[in-house]
Protein backbone atom coordinates (compact mmCIF):
# COMPACT_ATOMS: atom_id res chain seq x y z
CA UNK A 1 0.00 0.00 0.00
CA UNK A 2 0.90 3.44 -0.80
CA UNK A 3 0.37 6.16 1.18
CA UNK A 4 0.87 10.00 0.66
CA UNK A 5 0.39 12.90 3.32
CA UNK A 6 0.00 16.34 2.41
CA UNK A 7 2.82 15.83 -0.14
CA UNK A 8 4.55 19.68 -1.50
CA UNK A 9 7.12 20.11 -4.00
CA UNK A 10 8.24 23.61 -4.81
CA UNK A 11 10.45 24.15 -7.47
CA UNK A 12 11.58 27.59 -7.11
CA UNK A 13 8.33 29.64 -7.06
CA UNK A 14 6.48 27.16 -8.65
CA UNK A 15 4.59 24.55 -6.45
CA UNK A 16 4.43 21.37 -8.81
CA UNK A 17 2.95 19.06 -6.28
CA UNK A 18 0.50 20.94 -3.92
CA UNK A 19 -0.58 19.16 -0.52
CA UNK A 20 -1.07 15.95 -2.15
CA UNK A 21 -2.70 13.48 0.27
CA UNK A 22 -4.24 10.21 -1.12
CA UNK A 23 -3.59 6.30 -0.68
CA UNK A 24 -3.15 3.17 -3.41
CA UNK A 25 -4.66 0.06 -2.03
CA UNK A 26 -2.99 -3.41 -2.89
CA UNK A 27 -4.47 -5.79 -5.07
CA UNK A 28 -5.92 -3.68 -7.47
CA UNK A 29 -4.13 -1.38 -10.59
CA UNK A 30 -5.13 2.53 -9.48
CA UNK A 31 -4.65 5.04 -12.30
CA UNK A 32 -2.77 7.81 -11.97
CA UNK A 33 -4.21 10.19 -14.06
CA UNK A 34 -3.51 14.38 -14.74
CA UNK A 35 -3.32 16.31 -18.16
CA UNK A 36 0.66 16.88 -18.55
CA UNK A 37 2.66 18.85 -16.23
CA UNK A 38 0.01 17.73 -13.69
CA UNK A 39 2.68 16.89 -11.27
CA UNK A 40 2.61 13.12 -11.52
CA UNK A 41 6.36 12.04 -12.40
CA UNK A 42 7.51 14.66 -9.79
CA UNK A 43 4.97 12.81 -7.73
CA UNK A 44 6.53 9.33 -8.91
CA UNK A 45 9.84 10.71 -7.89
CA UNK A 46 9.48 11.30 -4.58
CA UNK A 47 8.12 7.66 -3.69
CA UNK A 48 11.03 6.48 -5.10
CA UNK A 49 13.07 9.05 -3.19
CA UNK A 50 14.74 10.43 -6.08
CA UNK A 51 13.22 13.84 -5.55
CA UNK A 52 13.14 15.41 -1.77
CA UNK A 53 9.88 16.51 -0.94
CA UNK A 54 9.36 20.30 0.11
CA UNK A 55 6.68 19.18 2.86
CA UNK A 56 4.53 15.93 3.53
CA UNK A 57 5.46 12.37 3.47
CA UNK A 58 5.39 9.30 1.16
CA UNK A 59 5.36 5.88 2.70
CA UNK A 60 5.54 2.05 0.84
CA UNK A 61 3.75 0.00 3.52
CA UNK A 62 4.37 2.07 6.36
CA UNK A 63 8.07 3.09 5.25
CA UNK A 64 9.63 6.17 3.11
CA UNK A 65 12.06 5.07 0.59
CA UNK A 66 15.14 5.05 1.65
CA UNK A 67 14.03 3.26 4.94
CA UNK A 68 13.75 0.21 2.40
CA UNK A 69 16.03 -2.81 3.13
CA UNK A 70 16.88 -4.04 -0.85
CA UNK A 71 14.31 -1.10 -1.84
CA UNK A 72 14.18 -3.01 -5.34
CA UNK A 73 12.83 -6.09 -3.98
CA UNK A 74 9.70 -3.91 -2.32
CA UNK A 75 9.28 -1.56 -4.95
CA UNK A 76 9.38 -1.82 -8.96
CA UNK A 77 9.37 0.70 -11.08
CA UNK A 78 9.55 2.13 -14.30
CA UNK A 79 9.86 5.78 -14.57
CA UNK A 80 11.43 6.27 -18.28
CA UNK A 81 12.35 3.53 -20.57
CA UNK A 82 15.50 5.10 -22.17
CA UNK A 83 17.25 5.41 -18.47
CA UNK A 84 19.54 2.83 -19.23
CA UNK A 85 23.13 3.10 -21.00
CA UNK A 86 22.85 2.65 -24.56
CA UNK A 87 26.40 0.86 -24.95
CA UNK A 88 25.16 -1.53 -22.05
CA UNK A 89 23.54 -4.94 -22.47
CA UNK A 90 19.97 -5.87 -21.68
CA UNK A 91 21.73 -8.27 -19.73
CA UNK A 92 24.56 -6.30 -17.77
CA UNK A 93 21.77 -3.46 -17.45
CA UNK A 94 19.72 -6.16 -15.19
CA UNK A 95 22.79 -7.88 -13.79
CA UNK A 96 24.16 -4.96 -11.67
CA UNK A 97 20.68 -3.85 -10.75
CA UNK A 98 20.38 -7.84 -9.40
CA UNK A 99 23.91 -7.58 -8.04
CA UNK A 100 22.82 -4.20 -6.25
CA UNK A 101 20.08 -5.95 -4.22
CA UNK A 102 21.20 -9.24 -3.63
CA UNK A 103 19.14 -10.80 -6.17
CA UNK A 104 20.04 -14.14 -8.22
CA UNK A 105 21.66 -13.83 -11.18
CA UNK A 106 19.01 -16.11 -12.19
CA UNK A 107 16.05 -13.79 -11.96
CA UNK A 108 18.38 -11.78 -14.75
CA UNK A 109 17.08 -14.50 -17.24
CA UNK A 110 14.20 -14.96 -15.66
CA UNK A 111 12.39 -11.25 -16.28
CA UNK A 112 14.04 -11.23 -19.77
CA UNK A 113 11.57 -14.31 -20.65
CA UNK A 114 8.90 -12.88 -19.27
CA UNK A 115 9.12 -9.61 -21.21
CA UNK A 116 9.78 -11.67 -24.29
CA UNK A 117 14.23 -10.18 -24.25
CA UNK A 118 15.77 -13.11 -24.23
CA UNK A 119 16.76 -13.34 -27.87
CA UNK A 120 18.28 -9.48 -27.83
CA UNK A 121 19.58 -10.00 -23.89
CA UNK A 122 23.16 -9.76 -24.97
CA UNK A 123 22.55 -6.98 -27.78
CA UNK A 124 23.42 -3.01 -26.68
CA UNK A 125 19.88 -1.37 -25.24
CA UNK A 126 21.21 1.81 -27.35
CA UNK A 127 19.32 -0.56 -30.42
CA UNK A 128 16.43 -1.43 -28.80
CA UNK A 129 12.82 -0.13 -30.55
CA UNK A 130 10.77 1.84 -27.81
CA UNK A 131 8.61 -1.12 -27.20
CA UNK A 132 11.77 -2.87 -26.21
CA UNK A 133 13.04 -0.11 -24.33
CA UNK A 134 9.64 -0.27 -22.29
CA UNK A 135 10.00 -4.05 -21.84
CA UNK A 136 13.42 -3.95 -20.56
CA UNK A 137 12.49 -0.94 -18.28
CA UNK A 138 9.36 -3.67 -16.94
CA UNK A 139 11.88 -6.44 -16.72
CA UNK A 140 13.35 -3.91 -14.48
CA UNK A 141 10.78 -3.44 -12.22
CA UNK A 142 10.27 -7.09 -11.92
CA UNK A 143 13.62 -7.82 -10.86
CA UNK A 144 12.90 -7.93 -7.31
CA UNK A 145 10.02 -9.64 -7.57
CA UNK A 146 8.18 -6.65 -5.92
CA UNK A 147 5.12 -6.16 -3.95
CA UNK A 148 5.02 -2.67 -5.53
CA UNK A 149 4.79 -1.50 -8.56
CA UNK A 150 5.00 2.28 -10.34
CA UNK A 151 4.77 2.72 -14.14
CA UNK A 152 4.82 6.33 -15.49
CA UNK A 153 3.18 6.35 -18.62
CA UNK A 154 3.73 2.77 -19.71
CA UNK A 155 2.24 3.09 -22.92
CA UNK A 156 3.49 6.42 -24.67
CA UNK A 157 4.32 5.91 -27.82
CA UNK A 158 3.82 2.08 -28.13
CA UNK A 159 2.08 0.38 -30.98
CA UNK A 160 -1.64 -1.29 -29.96
CA UNK A 161 0.01 -4.30 -29.26
CA UNK A 162 2.66 -3.04 -27.04
CA UNK A 163 -0.27 -1.45 -25.21
CA UNK A 164 -2.67 -4.23 -24.88
CA UNK A 165 0.57 -6.48 -23.69
CA UNK A 166 1.39 -3.98 -21.01
CA UNK A 167 -2.79 -3.34 -20.20
CA UNK A 168 -2.82 -6.66 -19.42
CA UNK A 169 0.28 -7.54 -17.61
CA UNK A 170 -0.19 -4.72 -15.19
CA UNK A 171 -3.83 -6.36 -14.59
CA UNK A 172 -2.20 -9.92 -14.21
CA UNK A 173 0.15 -8.08 -11.47
CA UNK A 174 -3.04 -6.67 -9.64
CA UNK A 175 -4.76 -9.98 -9.94
CA UNK A 176 -1.12 -11.70 -8.07
CA UNK A 177 -2.56 -8.88 -4.91
CA UNK A 178 0.54 -6.51 -5.69
CA UNK A 179 -0.05 -2.87 -5.92
CA UNK A 180 -0.19 -1.46 -8.85
CA UNK A 181 0.23 2.62 -9.35
CA UNK A 182 0.05 3.62 -13.38
CA UNK A 183 -0.19 7.06 -14.55
CA UNK A 184 -1.43 8.43 -17.68
CA UNK A 185 -2.73 11.30 -19.31
CA UNK A 186 -5.46 9.81 -21.40
CA UNK A 187 -8.63 8.93 -19.38
CA UNK A 188 -9.97 6.65 -21.97
CA UNK A 189 -6.47 4.03 -21.31
CA UNK A 190 -6.82 4.61 -17.89
CA UNK A 191 -10.49 3.36 -17.92
CA UNK A 192 -9.71 -0.05 -19.95
CA UNK A 193 -6.89 -0.40 -17.52
CA UNK A 194 -7.58 0.60 -14.01
CA UNK A 195 -9.75 0.07 -11.44
CA UNK A 196 -9.19 2.75 -9.14
CA UNK A 197 -8.47 6.72 -10.15
CA UNK A 198 -6.35 9.14 -8.45
CA UNK A 199 -6.78 12.39 -10.28
CA UNK A 200 -4.30 15.37 -9.99
CA UNK A 201 -4.52 19.04 -12.04
CA UNK A 202 -1.71 21.43 -11.14
CA UNK A 203 -0.36 19.22 -8.62
CA UNK A 204 -3.38 19.20 -6.71
CA UNK A 205 -5.98 16.32 -6.10
CA UNK A 206 -8.55 16.40 -8.09
CA UNK A 207 -10.58 13.20 -6.98
CA UNK A 208 -9.86 9.90 -5.69
CA UNK A 209 -12.53 7.44 -6.40
CA UNK A 210 -13.16 3.93 -8.57
CA UNK A 211 -12.71 4.27 -12.29
CA UNK A 212 -16.81 3.31 -12.77
CA UNK A 213 -17.35 6.33 -10.22
CA UNK A 214 -15.31 8.49 -11.90
CA UNK A 215 -16.46 8.30 -15.38
CA UNK A 216 -20.43 7.81 -14.82
CA UNK A 217 -19.70 11.57 -12.55
CA UNK A 218 -17.28 13.11 -15.58
CA UNK A 219 -19.85 12.04 -18.89
CA UNK A 220 -22.86 13.87 -18.27
CA UNK A 221 -25.60 11.67 -19.81
CA UNK A 222 -27.82 13.24 -22.47
CA UNK A 223 -30.44 11.88 -24.43
CA UNK A 224 -31.46 12.51 -28.10
CA UNK A 225 -35.31 13.12 -28.99
CA UNK A 226 -36.59 13.37 -32.12
CA UNK A 227 -40.00 14.14 -32.85
CA UNK A 228 -42.72 15.80 -35.25
CA UNK A 229 -44.63 16.75 -32.02
CA UNK A 230 -41.84 18.36 -30.30
CA UNK A 231 -44.17 21.33 -28.87
CA UNK A 232 -46.01 18.84 -26.79
CA UNK A 233 -43.08 17.27 -25.66
CA UNK A 234 -41.12 19.93 -24.33
CA UNK A 235 -43.09 21.70 -22.14
CA UNK A 236 -43.99 17.79 -20.48
CA UNK A 237 -39.92 17.83 -20.09
CA UNK A 238 -39.85 21.09 -18.82
CA UNK A 239 -42.21 20.17 -15.74
CA UNK A 240 -39.97 17.27 -14.40
CA UNK A 241 -37.52 19.35 -14.96
CA UNK A 242 -35.29 18.17 -17.39
CA UNK A 243 -32.64 20.10 -19.38
CA UNK A 244 -33.40 21.06 -22.75
CA UNK A 245 -31.28 22.03 -25.45
CA UNK A 246 -32.67 22.43 -29.16
CA UNK A 247 -30.45 21.08 -31.85
CA UNK A 248 -30.77 21.17 -35.59
CA UNK A 249 -33.07 17.82 -35.80
CA UNK A 250 -34.08 17.95 -32.31
CA UNK A 251 -33.94 18.12 -28.81
CA UNK A 252 -30.86 16.97 -26.66
CA UNK A 253 -32.06 16.19 -22.92
CA UNK A 254 -29.94 15.91 -19.50
CA UNK A 255 -31.27 15.50 -16.08
CA UNK A 256 -34.01 12.56 -17.35
CA UNK A 257 -33.55 8.84 -18.23
CA UNK A 258 -34.42 7.77 -21.34
CA UNK A 259 -37.26 5.53 -20.11
CA UNK A 260 -38.91 8.73 -18.40
CA UNK A 261 -38.57 10.34 -21.67
CA UNK A 262 -40.58 7.36 -23.51
CA UNK A 263 -42.79 6.98 -20.53
CA UNK A 264 -43.32 11.11 -20.74
CA UNK A 265 -44.19 10.35 -24.92
CA UNK A 266 -46.25 8.12 -24.30
CA UNK A 267 -48.99 10.23 -21.68
CA UNK A 268 -49.03 12.68 -24.01
CA UNK A 269 -49.15 10.82 -27.46
CA UNK A 270 -46.33 12.02 -29.24
CA UNK A 271 -44.83 10.14 -31.52
CA UNK A 272 -40.81 9.53 -31.36
CA UNK A 273 -38.68 9.19 -34.21
CA UNK A 274 -35.68 8.50 -32.40
CA UNK A 275 -34.55 8.43 -28.96
CA UNK A 276 -30.91 7.95 -28.17
CA UNK A 277 -28.94 8.25 -25.19
CA UNK A 278 -25.59 10.28 -26.02
CA UNK A 279 -22.61 8.79 -23.91
CA UNK A 280 -19.83 12.18 -23.87
CA UNK A 281 -16.52 11.30 -24.72
CA UNK A 282 -14.49 10.35 -21.89
CA UNK A 283 -11.78 12.50 -22.90
CA UNK A 284 -14.12 15.85 -23.28
CA UNK A 285 -15.23 15.00 -19.74
CA UNK A 286 -11.82 14.30 -18.37
CA UNK A 287 -11.10 18.10 -19.83
CA UNK A 288 -14.15 19.28 -18.40
CA UNK A 289 -12.94 18.21 -14.99
CA UNK A 290 -9.57 18.92 -15.28
CA UNK A 291 -10.37 22.08 -17.15
CA UNK A 292 -9.05 25.00 -14.62
CA UNK A 293 -5.68 22.84 -13.97
CA UNK A 294 -4.42 22.08 -17.25
CA UNK A 295 -1.17 24.06 -17.13
CA UNK A 296 -0.87 25.64 -20.90
CA UNK A 297 -4.63 25.82 -20.71
CA UNK A 298 -4.46 30.13 -20.12
CA UNK A 299 -1.41 30.62 -22.53
CA UNK A 300 -2.90 28.45 -25.35
CA UNK A 301 -6.31 30.36 -25.42
CA UNK A 302 -4.51 33.77 -25.24
CA UNK A 303 -2.41 32.81 -28.06
CA UNK A 304 -5.39 31.70 -30.21
CA UNK A 305 -7.00 35.06 -29.42
CA UNK A 306 -3.87 36.82 -30.22
CA UNK A 307 -3.61 35.71 -33.73
CA UNK A 308 -4.66 37.60 -36.64
CA UNK A 309 -8.24 37.35 -37.61
CA UNK A 310 -7.20 36.06 -41.19
CA UNK A 311 -5.20 33.51 -40.14
CA UNK A 312 -7.56 32.20 -37.25
CA UNK A 313 -10.06 31.93 -40.39
CA UNK A 314 -8.02 30.01 -42.18
CA UNK A 315 -7.08 27.32 -39.19
CA UNK A 316 -10.85 27.46 -38.40
CA UNK B 1 31.71 -5.48 -1.11
CA UNK B 2 28.55 -5.57 -3.19
CA UNK B 3 28.38 -2.15 -4.01
CA UNK B 4 32.06 -2.39 -5.45
CA UNK B 5 30.55 -5.17 -7.46
CA UNK B 6 27.77 -3.23 -8.77
CA UNK B 7 30.22 -0.40 -9.32
CA UNK B 8 32.48 -2.75 -11.24
CA UNK B 9 29.64 -4.12 -13.44
CA UNK B 10 28.53 -0.80 -14.30
CA UNK B 11 31.83 0.53 -15.48
CA UNK B 12 33.25 -2.75 -17.29
CA UNK B 13 30.24 -3.23 -18.96
CA UNK B 14 30.58 -0.08 -21.49
CA UNK B 15 33.34 0.46 -23.94
CA UNK B 16 34.44 3.78 -22.75
CA UNK B 17 36.70 2.86 -20.03
CA UNK B 18 38.65 0.19 -22.62
CA UNK B 19 39.19 2.85 -24.99
CA UNK B 20 40.45 5.45 -22.44
CA UNK B 21 42.92 2.75 -21.28
CA UNK B 22 43.97 2.01 -24.70
CA UNK B 23 44.53 5.65 -25.66
CA UNK B 24 46.58 6.58 -22.36
CA UNK B 25 48.96 3.85 -22.79
CA UNK B 26 49.24 4.46 -27.07
CA UNK B 27 49.74 8.24 -26.12
CA UNK B 28 52.36 7.53 -23.01
CA UNK B 29 53.88 4.50 -25.12
CA UNK B 30 54.51 6.45 -27.98
CA UNK B 31 55.72 9.68 -26.54
CA UNK B 32 58.10 7.70 -24.54
CA UNK B 33 59.47 5.62 -27.56
CA UNK B 34 59.99 8.60 -29.67
CA UNK B 35 61.69 10.34 -26.69
CA UNK B 36 64.06 7.47 -25.87
CA UNK B 37 64.79 6.52 -29.54
CA UNK B 38 66.34 10.42 -29.85
CA UNK B 39 68.22 10.58 -26.70
CA UNK B 40 71.68 10.97 -27.04
CA UNK B 41 74.24 12.08 -24.84
CA UNK B 42 72.91 15.45 -24.35
CA UNK B 43 69.58 14.20 -23.67
CA UNK B 44 70.48 10.97 -22.13
CA UNK B 45 67.91 8.47 -21.78
CA UNK B 46 66.68 8.37 -17.82
CA UNK B 47 64.44 6.82 -15.59
CA UNK B 48 62.54 10.53 -15.12
CA UNK B 49 62.83 10.70 -19.52
CA UNK B 50 59.96 7.45 -19.64
CA UNK B 51 57.38 9.27 -17.67
CA UNK B 52 57.64 12.76 -19.09
CA UNK B 53 54.07 11.59 -20.92
CA UNK B 54 52.41 11.17 -17.49
CA UNK B 55 49.90 14.06 -17.27
CA UNK B 56 49.23 12.84 -20.82
CA UNK B 57 48.23 9.93 -19.55
CA UNK B 58 46.58 11.55 -16.69
CA UNK B 59 44.48 13.80 -18.43
CA UNK B 60 42.87 10.70 -20.48
CA UNK B 61 41.93 9.05 -17.05
CA UNK B 62 40.50 11.63 -15.74
CA UNK B 63 38.35 12.05 -18.41
CA UNK B 64 37.18 8.38 -18.20
CA UNK B 65 36.47 9.03 -14.09
CA UNK B 66 34.73 12.07 -15.29
CA UNK B 67 32.53 9.89 -18.14
CA UNK B 68 32.29 7.31 -15.95
CA UNK B 69 29.59 9.64 -13.52
CA UNK B 70 28.40 12.12 -16.08
CA UNK B 71 27.13 9.27 -18.76
CA UNK B 72 24.93 7.50 -15.63
CA UNK B 73 23.63 11.44 -15.56
CA UNK B 74 22.84 11.72 -19.35
CA UNK B 75 21.30 8.39 -19.28
CA UNK B 76 19.68 8.71 -16.47
CA UNK B 77 21.07 5.55 -14.67
CA UNK B 78 22.12 7.56 -11.56
CA UNK B 79 18.58 7.72 -10.97
CA UNK B 80 17.89 3.73 -11.04
CA UNK B 81 21.22 3.82 -9.25
CA UNK B 82 19.75 5.65 -6.36
CA UNK B 83 16.63 3.80 -6.48
CA UNK B 84 18.57 0.43 -6.22
CA UNK B 85 20.86 2.14 -3.42
CA UNK B 86 18.95 5.16 -1.96
CA UNK B 87 21.84 5.57 0.52
CA UNK B 88 23.85 7.79 -2.00
CA UNK B 89 26.88 8.66 -0.02
CA UNK B 90 27.58 4.63 -0.10
CA UNK B 91 27.25 4.39 -4.27
CA UNK B 92 29.00 7.23 -4.70
CA UNK B 93 31.85 6.36 -2.57
CA UNK B 94 31.53 2.41 -3.68
CA UNK B 95 32.26 4.42 -7.21
CA UNK B 96 34.45 6.15 -6.17
CA UNK B 97 36.61 3.43 -5.09
CA UNK B 98 36.38 1.68 -7.77
CA UNK B 99 37.16 4.09 -10.24
CA UNK B 100 40.44 5.23 -8.51
CA UNK B 101 41.09 1.49 -8.60
CA UNK B 102 40.71 1.04 -11.91
CA UNK B 103 42.91 4.17 -12.56
CA UNK B 104 45.43 2.76 -10.52
CA UNK B 105 45.76 -0.02 -12.53
CA UNK B 106 45.80 2.00 -15.76
CA UNK B 107 48.31 4.41 -14.24
CA UNK B 108 50.45 1.51 -13.74
CA UNK B 109 50.55 -0.42 -17.30
CA UNK B 110 50.79 3.29 -18.34
CA UNK B 111 53.77 3.91 -16.28
CA UNK B 112 55.90 0.43 -16.42
CA UNK B 113 55.00 -0.28 -20.14
CA UNK B 114 56.47 2.72 -21.58
CA UNK B 115 59.87 2.37 -19.24
CA UNK B 116 59.98 -1.61 -20.50
CA UNK B 117 59.97 -0.27 -24.06
CA UNK B 118 62.63 2.21 -23.33
CA UNK B 119 64.80 -0.55 -22.00
CA UNK B 120 64.21 -2.40 -25.15
CA UNK B 121 65.00 0.61 -27.44
CA UNK B 122 68.34 1.52 -25.23
CA UNK B 123 69.27 -1.54 -23.62
CA UNK B 124 72.60 0.30 -22.67
CA UNK B 125 71.34 3.35 -20.94
CA UNK B 126 71.01 3.25 -17.13
CA UNK B 127 66.97 2.70 -16.97
CA UNK B 128 66.96 0.46 -13.85
CA UNK B 129 65.15 1.55 -10.62
CA UNK B 130 67.82 2.22 -8.10
CA UNK B 131 66.32 4.36 -5.93
CA UNK B 132 63.20 5.51 -3.75
CA UNK B 133 62.86 8.21 -6.43
CA UNK B 134 63.51 6.21 -9.60
CA UNK B 135 60.67 3.79 -7.91
CA UNK B 136 57.89 6.67 -6.98
CA UNK B 137 58.76 8.28 -10.30
CA UNK B 138 57.42 5.33 -12.31
CA UNK B 139 55.16 3.27 -10.11
CA UNK B 140 54.19 6.59 -8.36
CA UNK B 141 52.27 7.22 -11.66
CA UNK B 142 49.48 4.63 -10.31
CA UNK B 143 48.71 6.27 -7.07
CA UNK B 144 48.72 9.97 -8.27
CA UNK B 145 46.40 8.62 -11.67
CA UNK B 146 43.87 6.98 -8.80
CA UNK B 147 43.62 10.15 -6.68
CA UNK B 148 43.78 12.34 -9.92
CA UNK B 149 40.50 9.91 -10.91
CA UNK B 150 38.58 10.66 -7.99
CA UNK B 151 39.26 14.26 -8.32
CA UNK B 152 37.55 13.99 -12.00
CA UNK B 153 34.84 11.73 -10.46
CA UNK B 154 33.92 14.21 -8.04
CA UNK B 155 33.86 17.36 -10.44
CA UNK B 156 31.68 15.23 -12.48
CA UNK B 157 28.87 14.70 -9.95
CA UNK B 158 29.10 18.04 -8.88
CA UNK B 159 28.63 19.56 -13.10
CA UNK B 160 26.79 16.33 -13.88
CA UNK B 161 27.23 17.53 -17.59
CA UNK B 162 30.39 15.47 -19.63
CA UNK B 163 31.40 18.46 -21.99
CA UNK B 164 31.39 20.91 -19.27
CA UNK B 165 32.98 19.14 -16.55
CA UNK B 166 35.57 17.47 -19.00
CA UNK B 167 36.36 21.22 -20.20
CA UNK B 168 36.75 22.27 -16.31
CA UNK B 169 38.58 19.47 -15.15
CA UNK B 170 41.07 19.67 -17.89
CA UNK B 171 41.50 23.21 -18.87
CA UNK B 172 42.26 23.81 -15.23
CA UNK B 173 44.49 20.65 -15.12
CA UNK B 174 46.82 21.40 -18.38
CA UNK B 175 46.78 25.50 -18.25
CA UNK B 176 44.49 26.74 -15.31
CA UNK B 177 47.41 25.92 -12.48
CA UNK B 178 50.00 27.33 -14.70
CA UNK B 179 48.48 30.84 -15.31
CA UNK B 180 48.63 31.31 -11.38
CA UNK B 181 52.49 31.49 -12.05
CA UNK B 182 52.43 34.77 -14.02
CA UNK B 183 50.27 36.80 -11.26
CA UNK B 184 53.41 39.14 -10.10
CA UNK B 185 54.24 37.87 -6.65
CA UNK B 186 52.06 36.26 -5.08
CA UNK B 187 51.66 33.69 -8.58
CA UNK B 188 54.68 31.75 -7.28
CA UNK B 189 53.81 31.42 -3.64
CA UNK B 190 50.04 30.32 -4.73
CA UNK B 191 51.28 27.82 -7.46
CA UNK B 192 53.36 26.31 -4.49
CA UNK B 193 50.23 24.99 -2.83
CA UNK B 194 48.19 24.22 -5.96
CA UNK B 195 46.77 20.75 -6.08
CA UNK B 196 48.39 19.16 -9.35
CA UNK B 197 51.67 20.94 -9.53
CA UNK B 198 52.28 19.35 -5.67
CA UNK B 199 50.70 15.78 -7.00
CA UNK B 200 54.09 16.67 -9.86
CA UNK B 201 56.29 16.57 -7.03
CA UNK B 202 55.17 13.28 -5.46
CA UNK B 203 55.73 11.89 -8.94
CA UNK B 204 58.78 13.69 -10.07
CA UNK B 205 60.55 14.91 -6.77
CA UNK B 206 63.52 16.80 -6.58
CA UNK B 207 64.66 15.34 -10.46
CA UNK B 208 66.91 13.07 -8.82
CA UNK B 209 65.69 9.72 -11.34
CA UNK B 210 67.00 12.42 -14.04
CA UNK B 211 70.17 11.01 -12.98
CA UNK B 212 71.29 14.40 -13.16
CA UNK B 213 70.92 15.30 -16.44
CA UNK B 214 69.97 18.98 -17.28
CA UNK B 215 67.54 19.02 -19.83
CA UNK B 216 64.33 17.06 -18.80
CA UNK B 217 60.45 18.12 -17.49
CA UNK B 218 60.36 21.20 -15.56
CA UNK B 219 60.38 19.85 -11.72
CA UNK B 220 57.73 20.56 -9.39
CA UNK B 221 57.82 23.99 -7.35
CA UNK B 222 55.87 22.62 -3.99
CA UNK B 223 58.17 22.15 -1.08
CA UNK B 224 56.98 19.68 0.64
CA UNK B 225 58.30 16.15 0.43
CA UNK B 226 57.38 13.51 -2.05
CA UNK B 227 55.53 11.71 0.14
CA UNK B 228 53.94 14.88 2.28
CA UNK B 229 52.86 16.25 -1.49
CA UNK B 230 50.92 12.80 -2.03
CA UNK B 231 48.90 13.10 1.49
CA UNK B 232 48.59 16.73 0.70
CA UNK B 233 46.80 15.98 -2.85
CA UNK B 234 44.96 12.84 -1.18
CA UNK B 235 43.57 15.14 1.28
CA UNK B 236 42.10 17.69 -1.56
CA UNK B 237 41.20 14.47 -3.31
CA UNK B 238 39.09 13.02 -0.01
CA UNK B 239 37.38 16.90 0.50
CA UNK B 240 35.96 17.35 -3.08
CA UNK B 241 34.45 13.75 -2.90
CA UNK B 242 32.85 14.80 0.34
CA UNK B 243 31.49 17.78 -0.67
CA UNK B 244 30.39 16.43 -4.07
CA UNK B 245 28.51 13.74 -2.16
CA UNK B 246 27.04 15.95 0.18
CA UNK B 247 25.62 18.07 -2.66
CA UNK B 248 24.81 15.03 -4.20
CA UNK B 249 22.80 13.82 -1.07
CA UNK B 250 21.38 17.07 -0.84
CA UNK B 251 20.00 17.46 -4.72
CA UNK B 252 17.26 15.85 -6.26
CA UNK B 253 18.37 12.83 -8.68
Amino acid sequence: MIEAQSLTKRYGDKLAVDDLSFTVESGRVTGFLGPNGAGKSTTMRMMLGLDNPTGGVVTIGGKRYSELHHPLRTVGALLEAHWVHPNRSARAHLSWMAKSNKISPKRVDEVLDIVGLSEVANKRAGGFSLGMSQRLGIAGALLGDPEVLLFDEPVNGLDPEGILWIRKFMQRLAEEGRTVFVSSHLLSEMALTATDLVVIGKGKLISQSTTEEFVARATDSTVKVRSPHLDRLRPALDRVGATVTTTDDGLLVAGVAGEKIGELAMENQVTLHELAPQQGSLEQAFMQITGDSVEYHADLETEAAEQPAGHAAVTN
Amino acid sequence: MTLLAVERIKLLSTRSPWWCALTALLLTGGFTALVVSQSNAQFPATVSATQYAYSFGMAVIMVLATLAVTTEYRFGTIRTTFQAVPNRAAALSAKAAVIALVALVIGEIMAFLPWGLATLIQPEADLALNSTADWINVAGVGPACALAAVVAMAVGILVRHSAGAISLVLIYFLAAENLVTLIPGIGADIFKWLPFNVLHKFVTGNGESANGATYGQPLSTSTLSPWWALAYFAAFAVVLLAISIVTARKRDA
